[in-house]
């Protein structure tokens, strides 16, 4: 089996959990890859303070769109200050395979539009 | 399509050092050349000899090194102008393609261009073709137009004529070929309804010298700039070729030694032609390194190099369809691209794609090359992208062809 494209990492490509968009919403952000135009945008319902629903929508690698979709399930129900703070290495956590340098921000893109959401300040998790 | 020939016209793999390299037990196949081409022995020990042996600051050194040194770089610049049919006194070194362009927008932009003009470039422009213009026009408030590539990847020059026919075109400013679609544009031909409508040309050759025979002066345009890494040079130098009358009316580009004839404590006069363009100590070993790569693509024959690449690029264009799901883009006729395809494949994102080669040994490109708005035109956010040079042969394709299959078996494609 590959290393990288794992069977799970290539269900979630080609069938993204929570992707598409949600109206009304409370939180939006949209950014993009620089380094490959890749972009991806976020709609979030807030109650209580938590995540209560979440869609992404864009388009990207196997990688950027499997790492939207597995913290999509997770990112639902988590409080909105918990997941301001969440990390680069909470993301490869979550992905649960090896991420080189060259695709460090495929992984992360998702987790830096959320900061963008969440907080206002888009910067790549750390 | 033609039928495409039996053997490569040129065999000279041997010549290039990291092309021996292996990567877990497979040969290196690199089709990366549109971005950066590989150098021959040739060029690396014209370098390094350049720093054994010549190794001084140019132009006034009195003694014996320095003249070296000097008829070393100038020599180089000499031929490379030779090469392309150009003059020594218009062929201006620079950083590379992009530093080149921002001169020309730089110096004669600002002096030429204002509020009401024009600027016309094309959607299969790099963005070292689109930024220095998108600056200039944003500060002189002219502004920015583009001409439209068809679906065959192809300018159109009855819209090119619409637009010069409304009278405020300052400047057209194109690729020669280009470096996603291949297409090699006819820059006689633009040029011409240019200067009949009293527009200037800059056309960037960074795809097309490295690959193909050019002879600027009968192309007819105002500047011609093109990049020394591309064309089995090294990294850190580019040219300009320019029409000297427009040269010589130019303001200075950057200040500095070298590009002065006399400093005074307020002002200062200029060099003559081509130093005053050239501030600083100039790339010195960049600059015999050129040389070096430019007389090995000259011992080949570039009418021999475009053979090659055409060849190469037809069996390209042969066996990449017989991937399922791919889309290949720019035009299918060999004849008038360079050797550059782009392709995309169902189901799999360049990047992934691009990944999935180098599981094999095979460099390709993936992303948006430096032409985002020729990627919103084609309607893709990215593509795969393979690039040809001397080196490469039908084996390296045929490696290609079997990367990609290996990799939507991965994706259970």
């Amino acid at each position: 089996m590959d290393a990288l494209y794992r069977d799970y990492i290539l269900e979630h490509y080609k069938n993204p959990r929570n992707f598409g968009e949600l109206h009304p919403h409370d939180l939006e952000f949209h950014d993009h890859n620089p380094l490959c135009g890749d972009e991806l945008g976020v709609h979030a319902l807030v109650e209580d303070g938590k995540i209560a629903d979440l869609r992404f929508h864009g388009q990207g690698c196997a990688i950027s769109q499997a790492a939207a979709s597995i913290t999509s399930e997770e990112l639902i129900g988590m409080p909105v200050e918990e997941v301001a703070r969440l990390d680069a290495d909470w993301v490869i956590d979550q992905l649960g395979i090896e991420i080189s340098p060259t695709r460090r921000k495929c992984a992360l893109l998702m987790q830096k539009v959320m900061r963008g959401a969440t907080t206002g300040d888009p910067s790549w998790p750390e | 399509m033609g039928a495409v020939a039996e053997t490569p016209a040129v065999d000279v793999r041997a010549d290039f050092p990291v092309l021996t390299r292996e990567f877990e037990g497979k040969r290196l196949v690199y089709l990366d050349s549109a971005a950066t081409s590989q150098k021959p022995r040739h060029v690396i020990e014209a370098i390094d000899r350049y720093y054994s042996e010549s190794n001084a600051n140019i132009h006034r050194g009195v003694y014996a090194l320095a003249r070296e040194a000097t008829d070393l770089y100038e020599g180089a610049r000499a031929r490379v102008a030779a090469f392309v049919g150009a003059d020594e006194a218009t062929t201006i070194f620079a950083k590379n393609a992009t530093e080149a362009i921002n001169l020309v927008a730089y110096s004669w932009g600002r002096e030429h261009v204002s509020a009401g003009d024009e600027v016309l470039i094309t959607h299969m422009e790099h963005h070292s073709n689109i930024v220095p213009w998108q600056l200039l026009c944003q500060e002189t408030g002219a502004k920015l137009r583009y001409l439209s590539v068809s679906d065959q990847g192809e300018l159109s020059l009855d819209e090119l004529e619409d637009v010069l026919a409304g009278g405020r075109v300052k400047l057209v400013a194109f690729a020669h070929v280009s470096n996603v679609l291949g297409t090699i544009n006819p820059v006689a031909e633009i040029a011409a309804r240019a200067r009949a409508a009293g527009a200037v040309t800059l056309v960037d050759a960074s795809q097309a010298v490295p690959q193909m025979p050019v002879n600027v002066a009968e192309l007819g345009v105002d500047f011609y700039v093109w990049t020394g890494h591309k064309a089995l040079g090294p990294t850190g130098i580019g040219v300009l070729h320019g029409r000297r009358e427009l040269l010589e009316r130019m303001r200075p580009f950057l200040g500095g030694g070298d590009m002065i004839s006399k400093v005074e404590f307020e002002t200062s006069s200029w060099n003559e032609l081509p130093w005053k363009f050239e501030a600083g100590t100039s790339p010195i070993a960049e600059g015999v390194g050129l040389g070096a790569a430019i007389d090995y693509l000259a011992d080949i024959g570039m009418e021999r190099v475009r053979a090659h690449e055409r060849e190469l690029t037809a069996y390209a264009l042969e066996r990449l369809p017989e991937v399922e799901g791919i889309r290949v883009f720019g035009p299918m006729d060999a004849e008038r691209r360079g050797g550059v395809v782009s392709f995309a494949i169902d189901g799999m994102h360049p990047h992934d794609i691009a990944e999935l080669c180098d599981r094999e040994a095979v460099c390709i490109r993936a992303g948006h090359h430096c032409a985002q708005p020729l990627m919103r035109r084609m309607g893709v956010p990215a593509t795969a992208r393979a690039s040809f040079h001397v080196y490469n042969g039908r084996e390296d394709v045929d490696r290609l062809v079997d990367a990609l299959r290996a990799g939507r078996r991965i994706f259970g494609l």
